[in-house]
């Protein structure tokens, strides 16, 4: 490869800037949330004596252990719906090539552009009418349907990849529809499953519209939508708003940090397949 | 012979059939989900488009009343034109920032700095848009970071509280959403240039082309699926933008940073204008829609 001196230093400098500018913001939140409760902060500074009392004080204040258990509950029950419905789904279109699949898989289409706010007004009154609302369950039933254009999409683009071959062979020996896709489609279809599991969990627990229009006690919603919740509360103590700010934030961080080459994957797939 | 074709014929008829209930019983729950939380909202947000509805008491059919209201009611239709002013902070910025930095660093070796600045690129993707939010506020806030950084470096008379000046909310709003997607268009931009034939590269090296006509005759070219792609999913972004403003303006101050998505949400729940709110929800998804398409269209002419 051919490159200048020149430009490899000016690339280097360039990426440090961004890299920095990249971390002031977070940085800055764990300035402030280390600065007593009981004044207002002033900008980036590492204080002379850190309070990391705040910590304490936003994690008990904030209920932040019910606030984790009610998205926890969220997630484990709409990542897990989902996956398993776009994937006899995707299989269906991917691999049988149903009759009127087509169709079907336009009609789904269709669904990947629609803003979450173009429905939230009438998913409120869909919600009051299923006597949901205010409850969990008002927002795991719309994600567990407004994600299913992406995933099926998604499971659909794996199976489609799946030589034809294999079922032909399994059902020569004698197999039926169920016994091959549990057999010999699930097991290869893991990684594009694995990856999807990564997207579902990462838009479920950062999912911040709904719960805040479905649920109104926000103990009741996601982290994330709980943040206004946190806001409220700390009105009066930017280090303490930071403080628990940045307890919702770690975990998904920590999380992000262990699997980092799998999120990458998989956003970077869901970009392009999206 | 003709005895044993036909019965041979139906059961052959009889198995696709089957083939097909089966097909479609493994399609049936994604379908149901979908039809029953994203198809009857949308079919609902339509019906009630046409009524004037406070939520509660007795609807009255108005007709087309509610989007006459969308395009002639200015702040409607400034909140649509904020959303498209987001374009700018979202789209171009990151797609042209994230263009340069991934030819800038493209020569790096994959090794720990290499990895270690991916990892760091894509964190505000990871975490939520509403912490990003609350980082931002603080960041811009008087006595925030912005200020102190303007100070130090000797221009503090450009100091204020961002978020809350009229001239300069919207744009740092705007930027909230160039750091948020920065790190995943140039990641992504990482990605694609990896798959560019090198040989290229020293082609227009060994033509004594400079820095920008590489840039022009071979990186661009090479990258405009993904182009396509980072456009389209910002471009959505932006024109449904929410969690960023709900928790750093609110559309504030005054409607200097009003957006469809919480003025939706203003008209619905607090103004409790169903017929209205959801017409510009309907409004909103056609503008996405229309936007959307023409890119779509324009990457695969591009393509051919």
């Amino acid at each position: 490869m051919i490159v200048n001196r020149a430009e490899v230093i000016i690339g280097r400098i360039v990426l440090v800037i961004v890299l920095l500018l990249t971390i002031l913001p977070l940085a800055n939140m764990l300035s402030a949330a280390l600065q007593p409760a009981d004044v207002n902060p002033v900008g980036l500074r590492w204080p002379t004596d850190p309070q990391w009392i705040n910590f304490a004080t936003a994690f008990e204040t904030g209920n932040v252990w019910r606030l984790m258990g009610s998205s926890l509950f969220i997630v484990v029950f709409v990542v897990p719906t989902a996956l398993i419905f776009a994937t006899l789904a995707g299989y269906a279109l991917g691999n049988l090539r149903v009759r009127g699949g087509r169709f079907l898989f336009l009609f789904l289409i269709l669904g990947l552009t629609i803003p979450f706010e173009a429905l939230i007004i009438p998913l409120y009154y869909e919600m009051k009418g299923l006597g949901v609302l205010n409850t969990q369950w008002a927002v795991i039933l719309p994600l567990i349907g407004l994600y299913m254009p992406f995933s099926v999409v998604w499971m659909r683009a794996h199976f489609l990849g799946v030589p034809t071959e294999l079922s032909e062979a399994a059902r020569v020996d004698g197999a039926t529809t169920f016994q091959e896709f549990w057999r010999i489609q699930m097991p290869l279809a893991r990684p594009a499953l694995s990856a999807l599991a990564i997207l579902l969990f990462l838009w479920t627990w950062n999912q911040f519209l709904l719960p805040v229009v479905l649920i109104a006690d926000p103990l009741n919603r996601t982290v994330a939508g709980s943040l206004t919740f946190f806001q409220g509360q700390y009105s009066s103590s930017i280090p303490l708003l930071n403080a628990g700010a940045l307890i919702i934030i770690v975990p998904t961080i920590v999380v992000f940090i262990i699997f980092q080459r799998q999120f990458i994957r998989a956003l970077l797939q869901g970009a392009v397949k999206g | 012979m003709t005895t044993s074709i036909a019965p041979r014929r139906a059961a052959a008829k009889r198995a696709v059939r089957r083939g097909t209930l089966i097909g479609w019983a493994f399609a049936a729950p994604a379908l149901l989900a979908y039809l029953a939380f994203v198809i009857t909202p949308l079919l609902l947000g339509v019906q009630y488009s046409f009524y004037r509805w406070n939520g509660v008491g007795p609807s009255e059919w108005v007709g087309l009343a509610n989007y006459l209201r969308v395009f002639t009611d200015p702040n409607l239709l400034g909140a649509i034109r904020n959303a498209f002013v987001l374009i700018g902070f979202f789209t171009i910025i990151p797609v042209s920032a994230g263009l340069v930095l991934a030819t800038l660093i493209r020569t790096m070796r994959t090794g720990f700095f290499s990895s270690a600045s991916q990892t760091i690129l894509f964190l505000p993707q990871i975490i939520p848009l509403a912490a990003a939010g609350i980082a931002w506020s603080w960041m811009y806030a008087q006595t925030g970071a912005v200020n102190q950084i303007l100070n130090a470096v000797g221009l503090g008379f450009l100091a204020r509280p961002w978020l809350g000046d009229l001239q300069t909310a919207l744009p740092a709003v705007g930027l909230i959403g160039s750091w948020v997607l920065t790190g995943l268009c140039t990641v992504l931009f990482l990605t694609g240039i990896g798959k560019i034939d090198q040989s290229l590269y020293e082609a227009v090296r060994l033509d004594g082309a400079n820095w920008w006509r590489e840039f022009i005759t071979v990186t661009i070219p090479g990258l405009r699926q993904e182009i396509a792609v980072l456009v389209t999913i910002t471009v959505i972004a932006a024109l449904s933008s929410f969690d960023i403003i709900f928790t750093t303006t609110l559309g504030g101050p005054g409607r200097a940073t009003m957006v469809p998505g919480i003025l939706i949400y203003r008209i619905g729940f607090t103004q409790s204008d169903v017929g209205l709110a959801s017409a510009f929800g309907i409004v909103l998804m056609i503008l996405v829609l229309a936007c959307v398409l023409p890119i779509q269209r324009l990457a695969r002419a591009g393509a051919r």
